[in-house]
């Protein structure tokens, strides 16, 4: 459907426009998924949150409350914006945005399938970890600029938190790009038609998932590492001054940011959009459902950590990192480059 | 701070300091280069970590607590003044609204002055009643403490967990008196009515019920690595400070001040159990954690003591419809889920009292919340505050 | 070596945790402890001891048990309770006595201490089941318990 699409345009249009025109259009389409996987996101999260407390969770609106997250969204669009009086104004309402689109570049380039994937860049790895790390330059400067002391606490708390925790995520990846030798998302996948990486990689694998699971939960600045908003300390922390809408970009972009670490993990550990031993192979559309399934799978399993465990303190949080994290994470590094060069990897 | 000084001798920074090395400097002017500076934040009144109206003025620098400052009075209903105005029975409601959730305690504190003073005899029946309504509170008050204690260092299902077996005794509650809080059950005199038929069926249900769900708590929090790390060595209270502070309850029992009333001074029907006082040494947040999960088996345990043999009899003595206390002071203390309770009263020998004091456990814990909490990060204090186990009504009265 | 030891330990209690929260999921559809309130109505029953508000029983004659004695009234720590009595005559003995014109309860005050109803000694008035007191305009919740025309039930002293 998307070759008719492209060739349709090119044979209707110039070139130049043409390719404008297709660009507008995958962005419109990444946009209504973007839109779509957070107010989903959201829900599921209400869901799950209920099921571990022994709740019921969001029933009212819709089949069991699956038009929740839409009421709450429109709720959201009609409030008023307030804002502190001596708040810096013009970066206080820049660092939603600086949030919410550094979250939806991320998402450009992962392999939904072997045909959805909007850039292919050989740097792939490398832009999502970039891009990954300016979200926090919004949280930055939304705690700076509202003119709050608890949001002020929260947003250097996460820049403490950012920049430790953006080592362990690089370094985890890094293990996992010495069996595949490249950092295009497209290549790494077709590596793993040999098994997925963390069956390749077995033991360093495990651990480098384990770490790069930690890491990025740190990262997405959820509990148990939500120093940042941790709201038995700061109230509702860096968004403390945000209302209506911008709230509502922060928040969405907190569920993106979480479908991204996921979707990482998805694509460099368990085989993308690939079936388990291949199964359904011959149906290459299927691969989003995988991608998919596998991305939910993770995004649980970062929903079960939160409504477990209690919160770390921030000190504890640079020593999980710096005395354990780093430490593992280098000898790890090694014994992966080993594993490779002395071709232990399993391969089927 | 750096800044200002480089603006002040515009050209000390860049000569002075680079070429004559540090030996011709004083210490303090290096320090002074690139000191912090200490901020003002206001914890509450409305917070998520305090509970209630409790305002805390912390002086901090960066995340580092240097002084904490307790601001009282937003909900100071002046009980004890009322009580001077209110007849006896009156007074026993008031107390429910000062430590809520230890309100069947302090009902029973004022009621057991009251008949101390008239030398009432209590019946048996009226006593264990009392002492199994008083553990059960106990239980209830130790459970939202619970729920609420992970929800403050993060573990928000913990809240949920403590709260459905804290419905179970709500439920009890309220089949027997009506009331879920406030209950006011106890009269001078006894009980205002028998217990409900269905009472010690419940009971029994939520024992066996309960002594399952504490090891689960176990392993949801007590035995979390992070929440051990997050409590364990934070917010010491030495046993020499938790005595001077005037500290009682659990607080003081995990510094290894035993000072149980139960024990020492039995009251009701406590005479007539055998339980442990559960003691720690440690003295930190941990300890105090510890010794709340301590208390809950033990108050379980005295319940089971209890709950299959209550006496028949009245439940009730017939005392004046206006009672009047002799001439003189007559003084009670209790233990509630959170300390030493202690109600004075000072008769003229009319029908209210001439004044009436009451020693809420909340106020002296709260006192060394300065001393304990200085020196650690904002979120200690949370899970200080969380162990302290305040209830802000009682501390403001 | 603790440094290892460390490690295992906290990734077990970890684990050990995730297991009590994830058999609570599994089971969620049975233990659910929400009260779907208004939707539950039709059967939510509340305790018969409950303190919802304190009502005033009348019988099918319109009489109800109250003969004005006021210990309610002197006995309410916060004036909840006003009696506004009048002195009528007896048809039996044709004597003057105390009845009651109006029974003010103003649901606003009441703490729900039951003293007025441990206190009655004719068990006038008693506690009401009903808990959904909220109303839009508070002079709603000053009422008259005894109703219009109603009288004292005959044989009840106190
Ligand atoms: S329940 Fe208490 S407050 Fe309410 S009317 Fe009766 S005595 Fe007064
Ligand atoms: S309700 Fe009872 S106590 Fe009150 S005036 Fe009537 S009879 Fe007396």
């Amino acid at each position: 459907m998307i070759e008719t699409i492209h060739n349709w345009l090119y044979s209707t249009m110039p070139q130049g426009v043409a390719s404008i025109v297709e660009m507008i259009l995958i962005a419109l389409a990444y946009l209504g998924f973007f839109a779509i996987a957070g107010l989903f996101l959201v829900l599921m999260e209400r869901k799950v949150a209920a099921w571990f407390q022994l709740r019921i969770g969001p029933n009212r609106v819709g089949f069991y409350g699956s038009l929740q997250t839409m009421a709450d969204a429109l709720k959201l669009l009609s409030k008023e914006l307030t804002g502190t009086a001596k708040a810096d104004k013009f970066l206080y309402n820049l660092a939603p945005y600086f949030v919410i689109i550094s979250a939806l570049m991320g998402l450009a380039v992962f392999p939904f399938t072997k045909d959805i994937q909007a850039f292919d860049i050989n740097i792939g790895i490398f832009f999502l970890i970039a891009i990954s790390s300016i979200g926090v330059i919004g949280i930055l400067l939304g705690g700076w600029a509202s003119n709050n002391k608890f949001a002020l606490i929260g947003a250097m708390r996460s820049g403490v938190q950012a920049i430790s925790y953006e080592l362990s995520i690089g370094l985890s990846l890094l293990t996992m790009i010495l069996i595949t030798g490249s950092l295009q998302l497209s290549e790494i996948v077709e590596v793993q038609k040999n098994g997925w990486l963390i069956i390749q990689g077995h033991i360093p694998a495990i651990i480098a998932f384990m770490i790069y699971m930690i890491a990025g939960t740190a990262e997405t600045n959820r509990a148990p590492f939500d120093m940042v908003e941790a709201e038995s300390e700061l109230g509702a922390g860096f968004h403390t001054e945000y209302s209506g809408m911008k709230f509502a970009y922060f928040f969405l972009a907190e569920f993106i940011n979480m479908f991204i670490i996921a979707a990482i993990a998805t694509t460099v550990f368990f085989g993308a959009w690939l079936s388990p031993f291949g199964i359904t192979e011959s149906i290459p559309w299927l691969g989003v459902f995988w991608f998919l399934g596998k991305t939910l799978v993770l995004i649980f399993l970062m929903m079960w950590f939160r409504w477990t465990f209690p919160r770390l303190r921030i000190d504890q949080l640079l020593t999980l990192e710096w005395k354990y994290l780093l430490p593992i994470n280098l000898v790890n590094i090694v014994i992966m480059a080993l594993i490779v060069w002395l071709n232990l990897t399993i391969k089927f | 701070m750096a800044l200002r000084e480089k603006n002040n001798k515009p050209n000390s920074l860049k000569t002075n300091n680079l070429e004559l090395g540090t030996q011709n400097m004083k210490p303090e002017t290096i320090n002074s280069n690139f000191k912090s500076e200490e901020y003002q934040i206001n914890m509450g009144p409305q917070h998520p970590a305090t509970h209630g109206v409790l305002n805390l003025l912390l002086t901090i620098d960066g995340e580092t607590i240097k002084k904490v400052e307790p601001d009282l009075g937003y909900i100071h209903r002046s009980i004890e003044k009322m009580c001077e105005r209110d007849s006896y029975q009156q007074i026993v409601h008031l107390t429910d609204r000062m430590d809520y959730l230890s309100s069947n305690i302090n009902n029973e504190a004022v009621c057991l002055a009251v008949e101390n003073a008239l030398e009432l005899e209590i019946p048996e029946r009226v006593k264990v009643i009392r002492t199994i309504i008083g553990e059960l509170t106990r239980i209830s008050s130790h459970c939202l403490w619970w729920g609420v204690m992970g929800m403050d260092v993060g573990a928000l299902s913990t809240f949920f967990y403590g709260f459905r077996d804290r419905e179970m005794l709500n439920d009890i509650f309220e089949e027997t008196c009506g009331a879920r809080l406030t209950m006011n059950y106890n009269v001078p005199g006894g009980l205002m009515l028998d217990i409900h038929p269905n009472f010690v069926k419940r009971v029994k249900k939520f024992v066996t019920h309960f002594k399952t769900k504490i090891p689960e708590y176990d392993r949801l929090l007590t035995e979390n690595v992070i929440f051990q790390k997050r409590t364990k060595g934070v917010g010491v209270l030495s046993k020499e400070d938790a005595i001077s502070f005037g500290v009682s309850g659990p607080v003081a029992r995990a510094s290894g001040y035993s000072c149980d009333v139960r024990k020492y001074h039995p009251y009701s029907a406590l005479d007539k159990v055998t339980f442990n006082e559960s003691l720690k040494t440690e003295g930190d947040t941990f300890a105090r954690y510890q010794v709340r999960i301590q208390e809950l088996w033990e108050s379980l345990s005295i319940v089971e003591q209890l709950i299959d043999n209550i006496p028949e009899g009245e439940y009730r003595v017939k005392t004046n419809a206006v009672i009047k206390l002799p001439k003189g002071e007559f003084f009670q203390k209790v233990e509630t889920a959170r300390g030493e309770f202690c109600v004075y009263i000072i008769s003229t020998g009319t029908k209210s009292p001439y004044r009436l004091k009451f020693r809420s456990p909340g106020f002296s814990n709260l006192s060394v919340l300065n001393h304990i909490a200085v020196g650690g990060k904002i979120g200690d204090l949370v899970a200080i505050l969380a162990t302290l186990d305040l209830v802000i009504p009682d501390i403001d009265r | 070596m603790s440094y290892f030891s460390d490690i295992y330990k906290g990734i077990k209690t970890l684990l050990t945790g995730m297991s009590v929260t994830g058999k609570y999921f599994l089971t969620s559809r049975k233990g659910a402890i929400t009260q779907q309130y208004p939707d539950n109505r039709a059967t939510l029953k509340m305790f018969d001891r409950f303190r919802g508000e304190v009502i005033m029983p009348h019988n099918e004659n319109n009489e109800h048990r109250c003969t004005g004695c006021q210990k309610c009234e002197i006995i309410c720590p916060n004036g909840t309770i006003e009696i506004i009595w009048d002195r009528g005559i007896d048809e039996e003995t044709g004597k003057k006595k105390k009845k009651i014109d109006q029974f003010v309860y103003h649901l606003s005050m009441c703490t729900m201490c039951a003293l007025c109803i441990d206190v009655c000694p004719t068990d006038a008035i008693i506690w009401g089941q009903n808990f959904e007191n909220s109303v839009y305009d508070r002079t709603k919740l000053t009422r008259v318990l005894n109703e219009p025309e109603s009288k004292l039930m005959p044989g009840v002293e106190d």
